[in-house]
């Protein structure tokens, strides 16, 4: 609640070096993470393809990435004749810069176990393993998530074209339906915590594996927001934003050079950003048992470990499933996640309530579940209702439309 | 399974093994009968099987093949029969591949060998003449400066391997019925055809297919279309072509 002890001083010169220094240490983080990141999916994916990938620049292949980046720079940069110009040369940078702001809000470190508050010592200061801790910190998070969508969805608007435009309608509709599932599972994380701070999150976190949000809010908001998170990246199967079979390239069609390169990079940075946002809102950010040595050290490496488990599940998730449909998207989206999400966010917030209210947890569980279920049942009866109105069946309006063709 | 079972299909396949070989670094072993750059093929006396009938230049579907045929010179013939193919050419930025022409070929002139890596950086280079297709004086292809010969690419090169195809009929399995060519004589039929007494070819085919050394003086077409019940295909690839 009280913020980084960074500024608790007043601000002079040495917190300044500090946040440079921290700011530049956190870039470094993120930038390096995506090079071994693009790494990493190609040779997973290759590997469940039963192929070798990249193996040629440098050991094992890992300098492919840096490869590309500099194939990427010397790349002739076109501009389509019908592009927005000014805009054009803007939407990277609205992809790239949320995909960095969002790092800065997640602890790669720090104790948070036996009294201590997660701080490390720094030239004389206090502060905190993150790059900044404001005070809105998730909220930081769904704002720049927002403002990546800009990215995308001038770039497509923009390129004077139709496929990026087609993609990035695409991507505005599905990013804006599954924020609001992100944000409602973000909710019930807050709640628990009693803060918006990632901070304060983890710190809360800091105790067992059962003080983890994972188990503490009983699972569901976290596979919501896995599922959200994933359609939010853009990542596949829910990646109608960049479908290659349907739209080329989807929003950055148009672009070339290292302004595509950009992109990718977002696309990448993105998707350790969101695991990174998963494990401090989840699973306890750098929280884990301290074997031996210095305990410092075991926060970051636990913090790591959990990040790398992630990063494998969301490329395991693209060389297994195959694309949604728009409108399975959009039912997953708005007719399963959003409801189920806000439906727990009550169940929790009635329990936390009847807690700090002293009623009797039994019958508050069991009221709480009950009425859970018959919200749900009446929002299926309302579903099915709306769609026999429409004349449907089971196969929803597509037959619907051959019926009244025919 | 369900929703879960894919997942482990593709988590199962990070520890099988790859099948990818890396091309460059390791070349695999080419199939025997592998579609590669032509030769022309000559007798065990030195002479060009080539006789200038242009059925090869006629059946190309790439119309890549360019053959003009003239009488032998009396004094020095260059072919055991009436006339020889004096050019010979083949346009590689047009060839295709697919073999008609050594089936059309009632000599067994043309062949194919299994060499593929080869290119050049005009397209005079790409057009291969009579004497750069023609085997050298061991019997096995020339190797150009451009060309990538690997070890035993420019063996099997010869009507042999097309007359020993397992496509043929089995009652011609290892029955002798292809001619002899410098440098090897008349080989053996291949290895592993079947000994089957039930599949031999009939007592009166393998009589007549005698002796085959010294071809030279007859067409390999007169036998096969003589002693074929079934069809010529049965013979070899050469022999069925001109029958038919």
């Amino acid at each position: 609640m009280t913020g980084d002890p960074l500024f608790a001083d007043g601000f002079d010169w040495v917190v300044l070096a500090i946040l440079v220094a921290k700011a530049v240490i956190g870039f470094t983080i993120v930038v390096v993470g995506v090079i071994f990141m693009i790494w990493f999916e190609r040779k997973v994916v290759a590997d469940m393809q039963n192929r070798i990938g990249p193996n040629r620049a440098g050991r094992w292949g890992l300098g492919q990435t840096l490869a590309d980046g500099i194939k990427l720079i010397f790349k002739e940069d076109l501009k389509p004749d019908r592009a927005d110009k000014p805009v054009f040369r803007l939407a990277p940078y609205l992809s790239v810069v949320p995909a960095f702001l969002t790092f800065t809000i997640v602890p790669i470190g720090g104790v948070f176990t036996g009294g201590n508050d997660g701080g490390v010592e720094l030239f004389g200061r206090r502060t905190w393993m993150q790059v900044a801790d404001p005070p809105v910190g998730v909220l930081f998070l769904l704002a720049m998530s927002s403002i990546a969508v800009y990215g995308i969805m001038l770039a497509g608007w923009s390129s004077g074209s139709k496929y990026p435009l087609l993609g990035s309608v695409r991507a505005t509709a599905q990013m804006v339906s599954y924020e609001a599932a992100l944000g409602l599972s973000v909710v019930a994380v807050v709640l628990l915590s009693g803060s918006l701070s990632t901070h304060d999150i983890v710190a809360a976190q800091a105790g067992s594996i059962f003080d983890w949000n994972v188990i503490a809010t009983a699972a569901v908001p976290f596979v919501v927001f896995c599922v959200a998170a994933t359609a939010e990246l853009n990542r596949p199967p829910f990646d109608l934003v960049e479908a290659e079979q349907e739209l080329v390239g989807g929003f950055h069609t148009e672009y070339s050079s290292i302004r595509f390169g950009m992109f990718y990079l977002a696309e990448f940075m993105n998707t350790i950003t969101m695991s990174a946002i998963i494990v401090t809102l989840f699973l306890g950010g750098p929280a884990g048992p301290v074997l031996f040595g210095p305990p410092l050290i075991w926060g970051t490496l636990w913090f790591t470990l959990k990040l790398l488990v992630f990063l494998f599940i969301f490329v395991w998730l693209r060389a297994t499933l195959p694309r949604y449909r728009y409108d399975q998207l959009m039912d997953l989206g708005w007719k399963r996640l959003i409801p189920l999400s806000l439906g727990w966010l009550l169940v929790i917030g009635a329990i936390s309530i009847g807690r700090d209210a002293g009623w009797n947890r039994p019958l508050t569980l069991v009221g709480a579940f009950s009425l859970g279920v018959i919200s749900w049942a009446a929002l299926i009866g309302a579903m099915r209702v709306a769609k026999l109105r429409r004349g449907g069946d089971e196969f929803g309006e597509l037959s619907t439309a051959t019926e009244r063709v025919g | 399974m369900g929703y879960t079972g894919g997942f482990w299909v593709t988590l199962k396949q990070i520890f099988q093994e790859r099948i990818t070989s890396e091309y460059p670094d390791e070349k695999r072993p080419k199939p025997l009968r592998h579609h590669g750059r032509h030769v022309l093929n000559r007798y065990e006396d030195g002479m060009e099987k080539c006789i200038g009938c242009e059925l090869c230049a006629g059946v190309c579907p790439a119309r890549c093949i360019y053959v003009r045929g003239a009488d032998n010179p009396p004094e020095a013939p260059v072919s055991p029969g009436e006339r020889w193919g004096f050019i010979y050419e083949i346009n590689y930025l047009r060839c295709i591949h697919c073999d008609l022409c050594v089936e059309a070929c009632p000599t067994e002139a043309i062949t194919e060998s299994k060499l593929f890596e080869f290119s050049f950086t005009n397209r005079a280079d790409a057009i291969y003449t009579r004497d750069e297709l023609l085997v050298g004086d061991d019997g096995r292809p020339r190797k150009l400066a451009w060309e990538d010969w690997r070890e035993g690419e420019d063996e099997h090169t010869s009507a042999w391997m097309r007359a020993t195809s397992p496509s043929g009929s089995a009652a011609y399995e290892g029955r002798v019925s292809w001619s002899g060519e410098l440098g090897y004589g008349v080989r053996p039929p291949e290895a592993g055809q079947s000994d089957d007494p039930d599949l031999a070819p009939p007592k009166d085919v393998e009589a007549k297919a005698g002796p085959v050394q010294g071809r030279s003086d007859t067409a390999p077409g007169e036998r096969a279309s003589d002693h074929d019940p079934d069809g010529p295909r049965a013979a070899g690839g050469g022999e069925g072509a001109v029958s038919r």
